[in-house]
């Protein structure tokens, strides 16, 4: 059995304590009025903000109707944004921490069903780490609730004033409106979460049972539950992330956040694997398994690339304006995290993990895997923060906050899990393939 | 490569009472001997068709694309559905021998081969539409980037036609280059088995002088290896850049991003199926039953069912997304395709590629070889349509409505298609005669982990040496159940008056499963039996193991092998 230790358990209430003073700091630093955001653009940069609002509010402009003055409209413009930037950090963060729970569920699930044999000593780990679905699931949709319930605005389209002027919006809006937004959300959220607790139940009774019917009934289960996800998972991020930008749109969105969210949780999975193993756990896990990761971290990196690859360049060989607005904004006004975010997402691991003798390294994995995950929270930051604040984006106090309060979180209930049970499953049917397992 | 160590509930993959030496035989026999009548009557069909399809090759090249059903607005339909269609079938090729293959699926092995072979066979295929529509087929070299001098004009590098070279000619290159080091070994074993002179030259000449020493296995895994990590990005490469073809385009219906991943998800699919066709087929005629076993054909139909599934979904995507995205033009697209006069080929594809592989979700359908086959066929029919769909439907709605039409084909487009598939067919067909099936040096490399012979040994316990050296040994493990229950009364008593009874009143029962061999089910068995303490077990000989084999069935041989009497023995006098 895990214990968890003392000194984890304190750095996790430090990052949380962190964590929220940062949030905190974002949220009464925001500004109130339309001369106290004028006020800090002024005095924040001379650098960039001079040329913010045309291409910035490309996405948007059409919300906002033509009929209102140019200069009001633009100063309004910049206070929303400024209000809704700490409100994206949290969201972002708290998206991003959920994320990983739920790649490392769909990666569960598929090594459920394929039957595969040399992962099963990892079981316990995984499903250690999807128990946080339920906590990050429960943040994520109280984000969602309080923007239905317009605390903030980084859904422009569940603004009745915004829909009102907008004919696209109209026509939406039987599919993009609060009701059934949240009532999906639920129903996603209901289902990953009933998957992860039936199945890590089977899981557990698997140990104690004299026959296999617990884990057959567990494959039926994930089966099933991939099925689920398949469809699901393509849904919640039109709605949770795609629809941000109410205007846009991509067929391949919802498979291109499937790559970001399942290299993070495989990268988690390693990291903490690793983590126990340095702890003395896990002893029958050995540097064939790390291999067998790293292996999924390099080649889910690749997949990544070539689904943000080909999601890029058709969009940008088509160059049809109602869609490449979506990367011109990016590449105006977020170039460095955005082209960035390749770099850190496919040179790194491309060129670190290429070598097989150093998937087998443990402190490489580490290193790479803290890129990995630093260059996939880019990622989702690409993803929401140009429709809510525009040009108005930094990496500071309230994004720095919300990320070592999610982590924090993260690491508290994940390790909290751990302890749970025992870390190695003992009677499942491929444990011995598992233990055996040597590449 | 992976430890041999398998578990017990993995059903074996190589069935039948097979040795080493029975592999080599098995599967060099359709290569060794003649080939039947059937054999002759398919061959001469498709060998007519082949040659139907020449002469409306040669026709439209004397004559022109004009003999085609092309026109003004849909001036892209038969022969690139065809092209589509092809390639998207060479795709199972690769991705059973190099994504199974990294991916540890030993089952691969018995189907990597004629995969592999039915890859290139159709990317010939497919390479022949561009290059007939060229209408001037002798100066294709033209696509490549040569200099002027040549007499071609230096190729437009923004185009995905070009890049679509480029990918088809490095697939099939690699392709070939992963399928024939594979055979290398297997063209080694048919040299050395065969007698005829000609025969052992031309096998000689195609097996590189393989002498089967460690370096060679040594360079062989190795190139391998490197070759699967090649061919990978390969398999997803070909049919992305294929899906650029229509997605770089700003034509609705064609300029959607979820195509390329969808596109290969799709080709997996028709691939897969066209595997099973041939397979299913291949199987029976050849004999292979034990190597092609009932489990591969249910691993293939879930490969099957799972990519119809995210085609499936990928269907439903691009209608949703056609739907939010406000633009009228992609409404109207897929409203047209679903509802317009191209209704019935939209039908055709979605039954056939998202509800009819459904039905893989039961086992008792999807271990069905009838039902296998003509899902197989179906899905080949379903995805020709897909692309069918895709291209003409987008195509047949013009932006100027004076320019509405239709697509018919001439005889010609048919000839054409019908043309290759005979072309396909004569080409596997005289693979089936003359290549090593199946990759048997890679059979041979899992028959111990996972042939089902040594599988019923390790289960019995008897360890591999019981095997003799031929091969032939038949050992009866399969207990005989009814004589067993017939017998049992007497012996039940016979076994009990020479360990000893058990008094639960006055003795304490021992835990059985500290001696190694007995488990929590054997330690029932025991216990139902009559015994329950170490002291009778310690009392146990020969006469009596045999006894208890007799009764209970299961692991014979194992109490002696394990020496239970001497372990409870041990015990006892621990317990003093």
């Amino acid at each position: 059995m895990y214990t968890f230790s003392n000194r984890l358990k304190i750095a996790s209430f430090i990052l949380m304590a962190v964590g929220v003073l940062g949030i905190g700091i974002g949220f009464v630093s925001a500004p109130a009025t339309v001369d106290e955001a004028k006020a800090m653009v002024a005095a924040h940069d001379d650098g960039h903000g001079d040329s913010h609002g045309e291409e910035a509010s490309q996405a948007m402009a059409s919300d906002h109707g033509e009929a209102a003055g140019h200069g009001v409209d633009h100063d309004e413009h910049l206070l929303h944004q400024l209000q809704n930037r700490p409100w994206s950090a949290l969201y972002v963060a708290a998206f991003f921490f959920f994320m990983i729970a739920l790649g490392v569920l769909a990666f569960y699930g598929i090594q459920r069903a394929s039957q595969a044999g040399w992962s099963p000593m990892l079981f316990r780990v995984m499903e250690g780490i999807t128990a946080y679905l339920v906590p990050g699931g429960i943040i994520v949709f109280v984000i969602l609730v309080l923007s239905v319930m317009h605390f903030n605005h980084l859904f422009t389209w569940m603004d009745a004033d915004v829909v009102a002027h907008d004919k696209l919006l109209q026509n939406k809006a039987g599919y993009l409106n609060p009701t059934f937004f949240l009532i999906r959300a639920a129903f996603f959220l209901g289902g990953w979460i009933g998957y992860r607790e039936i199945s890590r139940r089977l899981s557990i009774a698997q140990d104690k049972a004299d026959d296999n019917s617990n884990f057959k009934k567990n494959f039926r289960w994930s089966a099933a539950f991939l099925v689920f996800y398949l469809i699901t998972e393509s849904i919640m991020s039109w709605d949770w992330i795609m629809s941000v930008d109410p205007h846009w749109f991509s067929t391949l969105f919802g498979w291109y956040l499937f790559a970001s969210m399942i290299v993070s949780g495989i990268t988690v999975i390693a990291m903490v694997t690793i983590y126990l193993k340095s702890k003395g756990y896990l002893p029958d896990v050995n540097d064939s398994h790390i291999h067998d990761l790293a292996k999924f971290m390099f080649g889910f990196s690749i997949f990544w690339t070539y689904l943000w690859f080909g999601q890029f360049m058709l969009i940008w060989y088509a160059n049809i304006p109602e869609e490449v607005t979506y990367f011109v904004t990016r590449i105006e006004d977020y170039n460095l995290p955005f082209f960035g975010m390749v770099a850190m997402n496919f040179v790194f691991p491309l060129l670190l993990l290429m070598n097989s003798d150093y998937k087998r390294v443990n402190w490489f994995v580490i290193m790479t895997g803290i890129v990995l995950l630093a260059g996939h929270y880019l990622d989702i930051f690409n993803m929401i923060m140009p429709a809510t604040v525009g040009d108005q984006w930094y990496i500071g106090i309230p994004e720095l906050g919300a990320i070592l309060f999610f982590a924090g979180a993260f690491i508290f209930w994940v390790f909290r899990a751990l302890t749970n049970a025992p870390l190695q499953p003992s009677r499942n049917p491929f444990i011995e393939e598992s233990r055996h397992f040597h590449y | 490569m992976a430890s041999h160590y398998e578990a017990q509930i993995r059903k074996p993959l190589v069935l039948g009472d097979k040795g080493y030496h029975d592999v080599s035989v098995d599967i060099a026999a359709p290569v060794e001997g003649r080939a039947n009548r059937q054999w002759w009557i398919v061959f001469s069909i498709a060998l007519a068709a082949l040659l139907w399809g020449v002469g409306a090759i040669i026709y439209t090249i004397s004559t022109g694309i004009g003999t085609w059903g092309l026109n003004k607005t849909v001036n892209w339909a038969w022969d690139i559905t065809n092209f589509v269609w092809w390639v998207g079938i060479g795709h199972a090729g690769t991705l059973i021998s190099a994504v199974l293959l990294l991916f540890r699926q030993k089952w691969r092995m018995a189907i990597n081969r004629s995969a592999e072979a039915m890859t290139i066979f159709s990317v010939i295929q497919a390479g022949l539409f561009p290059i007939i529509h060229m209408g001037r087929p002798w100066l294709a070299y033209w696509v490549v980037p040569i200099p002027n001098q040549f007499g071609s004009l230096w190729v437009n590098f923004n185009s995905p036609l070009l890049w679509d070279v480029f990918a088809i000619s490095t697939y099939l290159s690699v392709s070939l280059v992963f399928w024939w080091t594979g055979l290398l070994p297997d063209f080694g074993m048919i040299r050395d088995r065969a007698v005829k002179p000609f025969q052992k030259k031309i096998y000689g000449l195609v097996s590189f002088g393989w002498t089967g020493r460690a370096k060679d296995w040594q360079r062989f895994e190795e190139v391998s290896l490197v070759l699967a990590g090649l061919a990978t990005p390969l398999v997803l490469s070909v049919h992305t850049i294929v899906s650029f073809d229509f997605a770089t385009s700003v034509i609705p219906g064609w300029h959607t991003t979820i195509f390329p991943p969808y596109f290969v998800a799709g080709a997996i699919f028709s691939g897969f199926a066209m595997v099973q066709t041939l397979l299913i087929i291949m199987r029976k005629v050849s004999h292979l039953e034990d190597y092609i076993t009932v489990q591969h054909i249910e691993l293939m139909n879930i490969v099957i069912m799972i990519t119809g599934s995210i085609v499936g979904c990928a269907y439903i995507t691009e209608l949703f997304i056609a739907w939010y995205s406000g633009v009228e033009y992609e409404q109207y697209a897929f409203l047209n395709r679903a509802t317009g006069p191209y209704w019935w080929a939209y039908l055709l594809m979605m039954s056939c590629n998202v509800v009819s592989p459904q039905i893989m979700w039961f086992k008792k359908i999807r271990t069905s070889i009838v039902i296998s086959f003509i899902i197989s066929i179906v899905v080949n029919v379903g995805m020709w349509f897909e692309r069918f769909v895709i291209i003409v439907t987008s195509l047949h709605r013009d932006y100027l409505p004076s320019s509405w039409t239709m697509f018919s084909p001439t005889f010609v487009d048919i000839g054409i298609f019908i043309g290759t598939v005979g072309f396909f067919f004569v080409l596997f067909l005289l693979y089936s005669r003359t290549f090593p099936v199946i990759a048997q040096a890679e059979v041979k490399s899992i028959l111990k982990s996972s042939g089902a012979r040594y599988k019923a040994l390790r289960d019995a316990g008897k360890p591999l040496y019981t095997l003799s050296k031929n091969g032939i040994v038949r050992e009866t493990i399969i207990s005989d159940d009814e004589q067993a229950s017939v017998s049992s009364e007497p012996d039940e008593k016979s076994l009990l008056g020479a360990l000893g009874s058990f008094d639960s009143t006055t003795q304490e029962p021992d835990d059985l499963k500290k001696v190694k061999g007995i488990g929590p089910l054997m330690e029932k068995t025991l216990n139902k039996l009559g015994i329950f303490s170490f002291l009778q077990v310690s009392k146990m000989t020969q006469k009596e193991y045999d006894l208890l084999d007799s009764l209970t069935g299961a692991f014979p041989g194992r109490a002696q092998r394990d020496d239970w009497a001497g372990q409870a023995r041990m015990f006892l006098n621990n317990d003093k």
